[in-house]
């Protein structure tokens, strides 16, 4: 087994990430959990939520948005919507999406199509926010 | 002296559509750069996606889905993918024939045909001999993978609640600049995926959620990814086949500007001509006298 681990993350826009890592907490579906090298194969749902990168000492936060990770002893790789690093997240426009989607939410029966597609933005929003506030 | 006026302000004119079919060679060529690179850059995202798919079809087994259902076709539905402006050529064109055909062969079939369309010239078309599902225009220009999410709302519900039997896209296969070529796919339902021998079908996954909770969620993901491809080829044929086509036009106009030119200098010259015998005939007159 090699030393290392690779991880790389795929959106449908291109390649946002590929390289040596020492480890990554990932937002799970039903919660975040952590891979590091030697971990056993796992094909798992990514939500909506941040990922921390872990390289030496140092800390890379991305937010990310629903897919598909694989996980082998030295690689994994994620299949994801979007994914935007935490210093290019703007913020500015994740705060009028979570307002947006705030005021439909709250104007909307519980039941309409519409309620889960604004649910799903707001998480979306909040997650920029959270990750964006993470440096 | 007319002849020669109308030839001049033909050649002015020419000139002019020259300017303008070659500005917008170049504006296609700009944005068909983008829509190549938006091409390219989905690739691994597919291809990844297509192995995941692959791995997990292949260690579930022949699982079946809702959505591989295969039932005896009644009724089918197609979405045509065509470009919201003209003066690309043939492009969308040969798109309109390959869907008349396909509907054509499906009726002689005895089946109902629906029809979607995404694209001006398309739902331009057919709105008139067809009742079309769900017409969007305006959306290729500049899309992500919330327009395929959006687009397989109006496919696989349907297709869930047996509203109808298959589904197809027609669309533009890009295959380089100049050769565009419409493709007829069949997506729904989704063929069985075969089990593969040879890739690491020894290795184990741990699923999380569910191995089956997870093949329910990438399925529908696979036709995403079915419409997204489709939506960045046609795009990029789309962008292709009208810079062909205004490159075409500017030579065209290059080579009519030539002709008049030609015509124009002959027509001054047998003005010319014409003068100086007038001139050498009068002179002439004068001396006899």
């Amino acid at each position: 087994m090699s030393a290392e681990m690779t991880l790389e993350i795929v959106t449908p826009e291109g390649s946002v990430f590929k390289g040596v890592i020492d480890g990554v907490t990932i937002p799970g579906l039903d919660g975040e959990f952590g891979v590091l090298r030697g971990h056993a194969p796992l094909l798992g749902s990514v939500g909506i939520g941040t990922l921390t990168i872990f390289t030496g000492n140092k800390k890379t936060f991305y937010a990310v948005n629903t897919g598909y990770v694989k996980v082998s002893p030295t690689h994994v790789m994620m299949l994801v919507e979007t994914a935007e690093r935490a210093d290019m997240i703007d913020l500015k426009r994740a705060e009028l999406a979570r307002q947006r989607a705030e005021e439909q939410i709250s104007r909307l029966p519980r039941d309409a199509a519409e309620f889960e597609k604004n649910r799903i933005a707001l998480m979306r929003a909040i997650a920029r926010i959270n990750t964006s506030g993470r440096k | 002296m007319a002849a020669l006026k109308d030839i001049k302000r033909k050649i002015n004119a020419v000139q002019k559509t020259r300017q303008i079919t070659r500005a917008m060679n170049m504006v296609a060529a700009s944005k068909f750069k983008a829509a190549q690179a938006k091409m390219i850059n989905f690739r691994p995202y597919s291809e990844s996606f297509m192995q995941m798919l692959n791995e997990l079809a292949g260690s579930i087994g022949s699982a079946s889905h809702p959505l591989m259902a295969v039932r005896e076709p009644r009724k089918v539905r197609a979405l045509l993918l065509t470009s919201d402006r003209g003066l690309c050529g043939g492009f969308n064109n040969n798109l309109i024939k390959a869907a008349e055909r396909f509907i054509a062969e499906k009726r002689n079939a005895g089946l109902d045909v629906e029809l979607m369309t995404i694209g001006r010239k398309g739902k331009d078309f057919f709105k008139k001999r067809f009742a079309i599902v769900n017409a969007r225009t305006d959306v290729l220009q500049k899309f992500d993978m919330s327009l395929a999410v959006g687009v397989s709302e109006d496919i696989i519900p349907p297709f869930l609640a047996e509203l109808y039997d298959e589904f197809y896209v027609i669309y533009n296969e890009f295959v380089n600049v100049s050769v565009q070529r419409p493709k007829v796919l069949k997506v729904l339902p989704l063929a069985a995926m075969e089990r593969s021998e040879t890739r690491n079908v020894e290795i184990e996954y741990i699923y999380e959620p569910s191995a089956k909770e997870i093949l329910e969620k990438l399925l529908p993901m696979y036709v995403h990814v079915m419409l997204y491809r489709a939506f960045a080829e046609t795009s990029a044929g789309e962008n292709g086949a009208r810079m062909a086509a205004m490159d075409n036009a500017t030579r065209n106009c290059e080579d009519m500007i030539e002709n008049l030119t030609l015509k124009y200098n002959k027509a001054r010259q047998a003005a010319i001509t014409a003068e100086l015998m007038d001139i050498v005939g009068g002179t002439e007159a004068l001396a006899k006298g």
